[in-house]
């Protein structure tokens, strides 16, 4: 498989949010404001990146029986050590996005890849998957948080684009969520049927 | 397989003990400094360490942190790390600084639940000072502080009186906290500044 198509694939084709919709939780919770879907989905794919190239070399070693234990352990560690981190040295961020961070340990993205795509491929595609996948969520989150933010706040990233109280709450709370990313997948499926 | 699954875990365990002995001192540093920064933001001027010198106090069945700032060896204000657990969406970790009078010179929400675009708001509305939605430099033992809709004189945040209730509640916390202990203290101070005076 070429290597600059496995990327892709992450973003376009199984674009995890607009394709697979997977993940749908931090999705929908974390995406706010733009900074903050971003922050989640470079968390997200950090882990995602992480796991995949650790349980793509360990994949022959693990017996097919306690193969999904592993991988859970795996993940669980790599998620762990992020939390720390994002603790220690941004702990604003960490504040914000909270509880969905010990959550990506569940995400189904980074179970759904290690089982379908890193224990059948070599470590470095596996961490171009990663890569891909990644970019493809964190993507999707930032241009889910900017559309939310925009039309609830007139804010995108902060700057303000348009006086606040002109925005439309219901795009902050999660009704918004639904909303907002039922349209974005219409315009999304629009665009690749063209 | 018994013998791989032990070998990742306890890999894993090893690789988490050590990142968790790398970020420990770094973490606990940024936590410091985000009540440090909390505090000197709510109280006047001192040349104390309030955080070193915090002291703890029961009011209205909450255990509260206070954090006395002092200069030149004289009581300037207090800080309070109050808490309310009416909030909408559950606990709402407040600093409130208080005066030597006992008035609200500022205030920071630490941590909150509430919803985004609504409650959220509290950080800023309380100190906005616009109709009747500031609470500094009021006094909780002389003005009403409760929102409209119970009698009170605070405008409540619009579309969100429930988290406007839990925000006054913890200010009630920290007053009370605040008025159990400084009467004792206030009492001692100033009777040291007489001996003082007198020498």
């Amino acid at each position: 498989m070429n290597k600059l198509k496995i990327i892709l694939n992450g973003i376009i084709n199984e674009n995890p949010t607009f394709v697979l919709l997977l993940g749908m939780c931090p999705t929908l919770g974390t995406t706010t404001s733009a900074i903050n879907g971003m922050g989640m989905g470079l968390a997200t794919m950090f882990v995602l990146i992480c796991s995949n190239l650790v349980i793509s070399i360990v994949k022959n070693v693990i017996p097919d029986k306690v193969r999904i234990p592993s991988f859970i352990v795996i993940i669980a560690a790599f998620v762990t050590i992020l939390q720390m981190c994002m603790q220690a040295y941004v702990p604003t961020l960490y504040e914000k996005l909270g509880l969905f961070i010990p959550l990506i340990v569940v995400n189904c993205i980074v179970l759904g890849r290690a089982e379908s795509f890193a224990s059948k491929h070599n470590p470095f595609d596996s961490l171009l998957d990663g890569l891909g996948i990644g970019l493809g969520f964190t993507i999707a989150l930032t241009l889910l948080g900017c559309v939310r933010e925009f039309l609830g706040t007139g804010k995108i990233f902060g700057a303000t684009i348009y006086p606040e109280h002109f925005g439309s709450l219901i795009f902050i709370l999660a009704p918004g969520a639904f909303i907002t990313l039922g349209y974005l997948i219409a315009f999304v499926n629009k665009l690749k049927t063209k | 397989m018994v013998v791989v699954l032990t070998l990742i875990t306890l890999i894993a365990g090893v690789l988490l003990g050590y990142v968790q002995k790398v970020t420990h001192d770094p973490i606990e540093k940024a936590q410091k400094a985000k009540q440090e920064d909390a505090v000197k933001q709510v109280v006047p001027e001192f040349d104390n360490a309030p955080i070193a010198e915090q002291y703890t106090v029961e009011a209205n069945g909450l255990v509260l942190k206070l954090f006395p700032a002092t200069k030149d060896g004289e009581r300037v204000g207090t800080a309070v790390e109050t808490v309310s657990k009416k909030g909408f969406g559950g606990e709402i970790s407040i600093m409130v600084g208080f005066n030597a009078d006992g008035s609200i010179r500022n205030y920071q929400v630490l941590s909150h639940n509430e919803t985004p675009g609504l409650g959220s708001k509290m950080g800023e509305w309380f100190k906005t000072d616009k109709g009747a939605q500031s609470v500094l430099g009021k006094n909780p033992g002389v003005d009403n502080l409760t929102v409209k809709k119970d009698g009170g004189d605070v405008d409540a945040i619009t579309a969100a009186t429930i988290s406007s209730r839990a925000f006054l509640d913890a200010i009630a916390n920290a007053y009370a906290a605040y008025t159990n202990n400084t009467d004792a203290i206030t009492g001692a101070t100033t009777q040291k500044g007489k001996e003082e005076n007198h020498e």
